[in-house]
Parts: C-alpha cells; sequence; structure tokens
C-alpha cells in the first residue's frame, strides 16, 4: 500500500487494494482534485472507467465513513514510470447518478464515460458530447442497470406456425 | 398516378432516417458547440502547446466549404463495422468521429447471467482474434479473487497458446493491412500461414477459433502427443515467411509511400488517450505488460520488446512484423523448457474430476453434476487483471458478490480505446491514409463494442 | 439456318437450364462481415480452402454487384437497420446465407443487443451452423444453396408476395425492420 499523492485533498478514505497498489474511496467533491493529484504524482495514464450498479448487492465491503449509494464508478490509474495501479472508487448516487468528468484530466476517458452513460446512465458534468455510444440513439433506459431486463427469449424447441 | 421520383425520394429520406444515429454522429460545424469542436480537432491534447499549434484549430472554416461523408458500417477497409464520419475539404480529412456499436452485443449483460465456469465460452468471443488472451485476463481475475495457485505447467501452456495466438493475430492484421493497400497477395499469404496456428489450436482445443481454452484453474486439456513436432514446424515455417513479407511489403517503394511518415502520433498524445499495445510502442514508450508487469512466466522468457520512434504508420506495421518474430521466440523457448505435472489445478472446488473417475464414483459424478451445474463460489471482491493482448491492455475487471455468477464483468478493451486515436490520426490526411489509419490502428469490432 | 451447317457439337437444353447453369456457376458474395464469422469467411477465400472453386471468390463490396449475402455474424440492433438498407439495394436475383448460430438464432446471446435470427429482417435460404462454422461448413452451405439455385424457379421475385397497394401506397411506406427490433425490453 501506498501513501497518497501529495497534492490529494485532505481526508479521502482508502483501503488495501489487493491487485492495485491503494484504491481510494473519494467523495464526489474531491473526485476530480484527487485524480489530477495522482496524474500529478506520475501516474501518467487513466487505464479504465466503469460503472457498477450496486442494486442487488448493497452489502458489499466499504471502508467505514464511505456512505454506500446505488451507482459506483470504478477508475483505474496506470503509472508507466512506477509501475504502479491505483483504483479509484466513487460512490456517484442513487437515482441520478452524477459525477464530474475527467475529461480535463485525461482526455482518453471520453469514450470510457460515454460507455458508462450509455450502459449506466451516469452522467458526466462538463463531458464535452455525452451522448450515447453502443445503443441506437433512441434506445430507451440503461441496459446494465440491474433493474433492466436481459432482454431473454424463451428458446421454442418447435416449429411455431406462421409464414415465412 | 404515382410520381416514382416522389416516391425514391421519399424511401431514401426514410431509409437515412431509419439508419442514422443522430447526436452519435458528426454534426456541422454550425451546431457544434466550441468545445467539441476543439476536442474533434484534438486541441485539448495540446498540452502546453507543445504538440499541436493552437492556430491550426480551423475554427474560420465554413459549413459550406466541407462535405461529411459516411463511411461505413458496410465498408470493406472498415475491419468490420466501424462507421466514420468524415468532413472533408477536397480530398483531406478536417474532422472525423467515429461512430460504433454496430456490434454490442450485450456480453457484459449476458457475462451477469453465466457462471464462473461459463464465462469463458461469453469472454473468448469478445476479440476474436485473440481468443486465449481473452480467456487468460478472465480467468485470471477468477483465481485472483479464489486465491489458487495454477499449477507450472499450465501456465506454460498457457503462454505457449497466447504467444500462439498472438502470431495468428497479427498475421490476420498483416493480411488486412496488405489488402487495404492493395498488396492482396499479403491477403493470401497471411490467411495460409494462420491456418498452421489454426490446425494446432484445433488439435489441442477442438475447435478453430473461440477455444475456451484457457479457463479458471488452469487450461481444458493437454497439449496432444508430439506437440514439440507440431509446434517447431510452426515456428520454422512462420518465421522463415516473415523475411517473405520483408520482400513483399517492407522494402515495397509503393507500400512505403503509403505508410511512412504517414498519421504520426507522439508519446505525449498516446498516454492522454490512453493508447496501449504497437500505438504506444511506435512512439518510442518501451511498455508491454509482459515485460513490465509480468504475469505468466514471462520474466523467465527471453524476448525483446520491440518500439518505434517516429509512431508513423511504419513503425506501427514494424512492429507487428517484428512482434511476430518475437512471440516465436517464446514459442521456442516454452518448448524447450515445458514442464512436466498436471494442466490444471487440482483444488476439487474448480476442477472437476477426471474423465475415468467418473464411471466408477458416485461422488465424482455428483461433483462432475454441481460444478458444471452450480459452479463454484467466488468469495466477496473486486478485482482488476491485466494482460497485454496483441492490440494492448487488456483489463477484467470483475466484482463478486459470493454468489456462483459475477456480479459485474467489465473488460477494458484495447481497441475501445485505441479508437479514440483515429480522429487525431486522420487530421489533415487525404481520405486514402485514412484506410491505412483504420487498418494500423487495428480495432477488433468485437472488443470495441463488446 | 438448318444444324447441318454448324461447325461444331452441340448440345440442346432448355434456356432455364442454361440460367439456372449460369447463376449457380457465379454467385457473388457480398462482403457483410459482421463478427468472428467474418473471419472464417476470409479463411474460406484464403488459399487452403480456395472458394475460387465455385466462381465465388469475387467479394463485391458494393450491395449492386453481389448476389449473395453472407451474414457473417452476429446481427446487433443497431446493425438491422443497415443490414436491411444492405440487402435492399442488391438486385434480384438475390439469395442470403445466415452463418453462423449468432446470425441463424442470436446464440449464445440471448439478450437485449442481438436480433434472436436475422430472419426476422431478411428472408434466408441456408443457416449454416456453428460458432463459428469452419469454412468446410460454409463451403457446405454453399453447395446446398448452389443445388437450390439449380433447381429452383428461376422468375421468383423476393416481393412477390406483398400486397400491391402496399408496394404502391407512399404514405404506409416503411422500411422493413420490424419495430420489435428497435424497442427495448425494460423488466
Amino acid at each position: 500500500m501506498i501513501a497518497l499523492p501529495p497534492l490529494a485533498p485532505p481526508g479521502v478514505l482508502t483501503s488495501d487494494g489487493h491487485d492495485a497498489a491503494i484504491c481510494c474511496f473519494p467523495t464526489k467533491q474531491q473526485y476530480v482534485a484527487l485524480v489530477d493529484a495522482f496524474k500529478n504524482d506520475g501516474f501518467e495514464m487513466c487505464v479504465d472507467l466503469c460503472g457498477v450498479d450496486y442494486l442487488e448487492f448493497p452489502t458489499r465491503q466499504l471502508p467505514s465513513g464511505v456512505t454506500p449509494t446505488r451507482f459506483e464508478v470504478v477508475v483505474n490509474l496506470l503509472s508507466l514510470s512506477r509501475r504502479e495501479r491505483v483504483r479509484i472508487r466513487v460512490q456517484a448516487g442513487d437515482d441520478e447518478p452524477e459525477v464530474d468528468t475527467l475529461f480535463d484530466v485525461y482526455p482518453g476517458t471520453e469514450a470510457l464515460e460515454r460507455e458508462a452513460f450509455d450502459m449506466f446512465g451516469v452522467l458526466f458534468t462538463n463531458h464535452p458530447d455525452l451522448t450515447r455510444i453502443l445503443m441506437p440513439e433512441e434506445w430507451e433506459g440503461h441496459p446494465l442497470r440491474k433493474d433492466y431486463g436481459s432482454g431473454r427469449i424463451p428458446v421454442q424447441f418447435k416449429q411455431t406456425p406462421g409464414p415465412r | 398516378m404515382i410520381d416514382d421520383t416522389v416516391r425514391v425520394a421519399e424511401r431514401i429520406d426514410l431509409l437515412t432516417a431509419e439508419t442514422s444515429e443522430g447526436e452519435q454522429g458528426l454534426q456541422s460545424r454550425a451546431s457544434t458547440s466550441s468545445g467539441q469542436l476543439r476536442r474533434e480537432v484534438g486541441a485539448v491534447l495540446r498540452l502546453d502547446g507543445k504538440t499541436l499549434d493552437p492556430s491550426s484549430i480551423d475554427y474560420e472554416v465554413r459549413d459550406d466549404e466541407t462535405m461529411i461523408i459516411n463511411m461505413g458500417p458496410a465498408h470493406p477497409s472498415t475491419h468490420g463495422v466501424l462507421r466514420l464520419m468524415l468532413e472533408l475539404d477536397g480530398e483531406f480529412v478536417l474532422r472525423t468521429k467515429p461512430v460504433v456499436g454496430y456490434l454490442h452485443t450485450g456480453m457484459e449483460k449476458t457475462g451477469e447471467e453465466l457462471s464462473y465456469v461459463q464465462g469463458g465460452t461469453n469472454v473468448t468471443r469478445m476479440d476474436y482474434l485473440s481468443p486465449v488472451i481473452n480467456e487468460l485476463s478472465y480467468s485470471m481475475a477468477v483465481e485472483k479473487l479464489l486465491g489458487i495457485e495454477v499449477p507450472e505447467r499450465a501456465v506454460w501452456i498457457r503462454m505457449l497458446m497466447s504467444e500462439l495466438n498472438r502470431v495468428c493475430s497479427h498475421l490476420v492484421w498483416m493480411a488486412t493491412n496488405g489488402m487495404d493497400l492493395g498488396a492482396s497477395s499479403m491477403m493470401i499469404y497471411g490467411l495460409r500461414e494462420r491456418e498452421l496456428i489454426l490446425a494446432f489450436f484445433e488439435k489441442t482445443a477442438g475447435l478453430r477459433m473461440n477455444l475456451n481454452y484457457v479457463r479458471p484453474g488452469g487450461v481444458a486439456a493437454d497439449l496432444a502427443d508430439g506437440w514439440q513436432d507440431d509446434v517447431t514446424v510452426i515456428c520454422d515455417t512462420i518465421h522463415d515467411r516473415t523475411f517473405d513479407y520483408d520482400q513483399l511489403l517492407t522494402g515495397q517503394p509503393l507500400f512505403r509511400q503509403r505508410m511512412v511518415g504517414v498519421a504520426p502520433i507522439t508519446a505525449e498524445e498516446a498516454l492522454a488517450l490512453g493508447l496501449t499495445g504497437p500505438l504506444l510502442r511506435s512512439t518510442g514508450v518501451p511498455w508491454d505488460l509482459r515485460r513490465t508487469m509480468p504475469y505468466l512466466a514471462y520474466d523467465q522468457v527471453d524476448f525483446d520488446v520491440i518500439v518505434g520512434t517516429y509512431g508513423d504508420n511504419f513503425d506501427r506495421y514494424a512492429i507487428r512484423l517484428n512482434e511476430i518474430r518475437e512471440s516465436i521466440r517464446i514459442v521456442r523457448q516454452c518448448i524447450e523448457k515445458m514442464p512436466s505435472g498436471d494442466y490444471r489445478s487440482q483444488d476439487p472446488k474448480v476442477t472437476p474430476p477426471p474423465r475415468a473417475r467418473i464411471g466408477e464414483s458416485m461422488e465424482a459424478l455428483i461433483h462432475h453434476f454441481k460444478l458444471f451445474t452450480e459452479g463454484f463460489q467466488v468469495p466477496e471482491g473486486e478485482v482488476y487483471s491485466a494482460v497485454e493482448s496483441p492490440r494492448g491492455e487488456l483489463g477484467c475487471y470483475l466484482v463478486a458478490d459470493g454468489g456462483a455468477k459475477p456480479y459485474r464483468i467489465h473488460v477494458r478493451a484495447p481497441s475501445f480505446v485505441n479508437l479514440q486515436a483515429i480522429p487525431l490520426l486522420m487530421r489533415g490526411g487525404t481520405v486514402s491514409d485514412a484506410i491505412t489509419v483504420i487498418s494500423t490502428v487495428d480495432p477488433v469490432m468485437g472488443e470495441v463494442d463488446r | 439456318m438448318a444444324l447441318e451447317d454448324l461447325q461444331h457439337n452441340f448440345l440442346t437444353g432448355r434456356i432455364e437450364d442454361l440460367v439456372r447453369w449460369a447463376r449457380r456457376a457465379s454467385v457473388w458474395p457480398a462482403s457483410f462481415g459482421l463478427a468472428c464469422c467474418a473471419i472464417e469467411m476470409m479463411a474460406t477465400g484464403g488459399a487452403d480452402f480456395d472458394i475460387a472453386r465455385f466462381g465465388m471468390e469475387v467479394f463485391r463490396n458494393s450491395p449492386r454487384q453481389a448476389d449473395l449475402m453472407i451474414v457473417a455474424g452476429r446481427v446487433s440492433q443497431k446493425m438491422a437497420p443497415v443490414l436491411r438498407q444492405v440487402y435492399d439495394q442488391m438486385m434480384e436475383p438475390k439469395w442470403v446465407i445466415s452463418m453462423g448460430v449468432c446470425a441463424s438464432t442470436g446464440g449464445l446471446f440471448n439478450n437485449y443487443a442481438i436480433v434472436q435470427g436475422v430472419d426476422q429482417i431478411v428472408p434466408v435460404d441456408v443457416y449454416a451452423p456453428g460458432c463459428p462454422p469452419s469454412p468446410e461448413t460454409l463451403m457446405h452451405a454453399i453447395l446446398t444453396l448452389h443445388e437450390t439455385i439449380r433447381t429452383g424457379d428461376i422468375l421468383k421475385r423476393r416481393d412477390e408476395g406483398r400486397p400491391l397497394h402496399l408496394a404502391h401506397d407512399q404514405s404506409s411506406w416503411t422500411p422493413e425492420v420490424p419495430v420489435a427490433v428497435r424497442v427495448g425490453t425494460p423488466k
């Protein structure tokens, strides 16, 4: 486990990161400042950003002091010079999840944030082009939410009547 | 009486409305905000004025001077179903916007419905050119959560298969890249060499593609008898033939004119965009997870990380060609150093009993049945595991809730992130350069859209 | 002109047979690769399997020049209108091979994103099973199609059964993508 970068906002909760060097749980207000601090500390690349919907799993383990919300945005940063990874998990909110965009810090998160918006409906404030990326434009709903059905069609093993 | 002209015109409108993706596409400049325009022309990567001249942002270009054309999703050179909208000034590309999602398969949703045992069949179909490496990333994530050790022989088999898969993937890339540039013979040669490897895959795993061979706990089956000879033949043949490719392409003036110095990218831009794989290495950054953050047994084999200098198309080509040779080097070392032992973990939690015991023992039968119907339970937690795929860092982020199915499975697809470089690389080039850019970025749409 | 005056050997036959023979021997596929199956389709065109033996090596990129659409891979909801548009652009006579289980039935991916069978969008002549079908399976599908062409009706049109009032009424004309295809399914 490594220490937080010197420029990090005060009061960020952390835990052991297992596969990453450290796992941070900033609040929404601390989020962009923390990522910026990591960038200045040598984490050159934002490798991954995704959303998670914890609707059916609210009992997850979090350090004390973190209020769990339904949606979470998970960011994985990578330092090429130090060969380390950090993970940042920010609680995004319950009904209308919204966090600030990382676009100004890492322009490479543009498509990943659009994907998180498309799949979970997480709004990224100040994102330059927050449109759907994978689903058709007029699609209703956000498919990876837990209350969205998988759309499974029952398989029929008998020939259905009808013109073909 | 029906006026045919009117009807045909309406029909086109209707069809356009049906296939248009609205806001997702490239908009005219009049309806584009300045922030969005700055992003589309790459100004956000300016990074203190070093990498892109601020004056090159063409705010003064008017809509009636340019033309927005659509390329794809059913276009031969877009490697699948990538759709690009290009803003052209004559022959030159000003803005580009990739529109993706035409192969969106909902694999992350399906992955939540499949147990950990079945999950491999799902992830292997994401990047269909490197199925083994997809499975590897997923299996390593599950193993990290379970905390099980993989036997030494399984590690080396995984490494052998990954490297053969990397060769296979790069060969398809060489083939399609050749075809995009008009070198159709390369198409034939690339696919011919690939068949050698596919035949070995079929012999080992039973399938040519989408193997589901690497599974949590080890691999599905041991290597077939006499595999050393098969692999040696593959290595010798392909290694010799890479020099034919040199003659066919590398020194070819026509080929070089299309590749050398076209669409360069700098290391700063590549890092800011999160590019990995040959795109990042072509800018001179020696970042290869096999070397820098070793997994499997890559720290015990000898190989070189190929890096470029200029970040142009030719560097990306040369990196992939030489990675074929380096992978063959690793494969040869795998033949020499392959340890004996189990090919899968003997932990009964994840490994079914041997086939022979199922006929004799009731417990073994029940165990086998339960493992393949209910699956095994994975302790609560979250994990991110990354491997080096032929296209860059392939990560698998897994959230487990203690049940037999993943709570959330997210795959960090290198092609998806690398695709963001396309607008920057195409800017200022001609339409014919755009073709080479798509080709050398090497997106696999199955992985982009998942 | 009497037949005795001809300098060469000749065969007699019906014009239908000649047309069928000609069609069968030069089916040009449209290169409509979608996913994994497209790679196997390319392999079929490669040196080892050599689809040129069936007069089919000319993969046409323009649908206007193609007779056969090999739907190679899973068809997503977003792709469905595009696929139908490409199919509509192809000239009669035209045929469709649904390659792989994803195109035929949705396969492994029974979910919101994938059209459960491309036959909901375009009429399919031959289904090739497999995930992905090996080149041998694809060639078998192609030979099956050749046999269908050889024995089929040469004047049959795809749109034949369509009510005339629909074909000519402008206001009710809709692209032939079923509406249900584009609607999500919230729980």
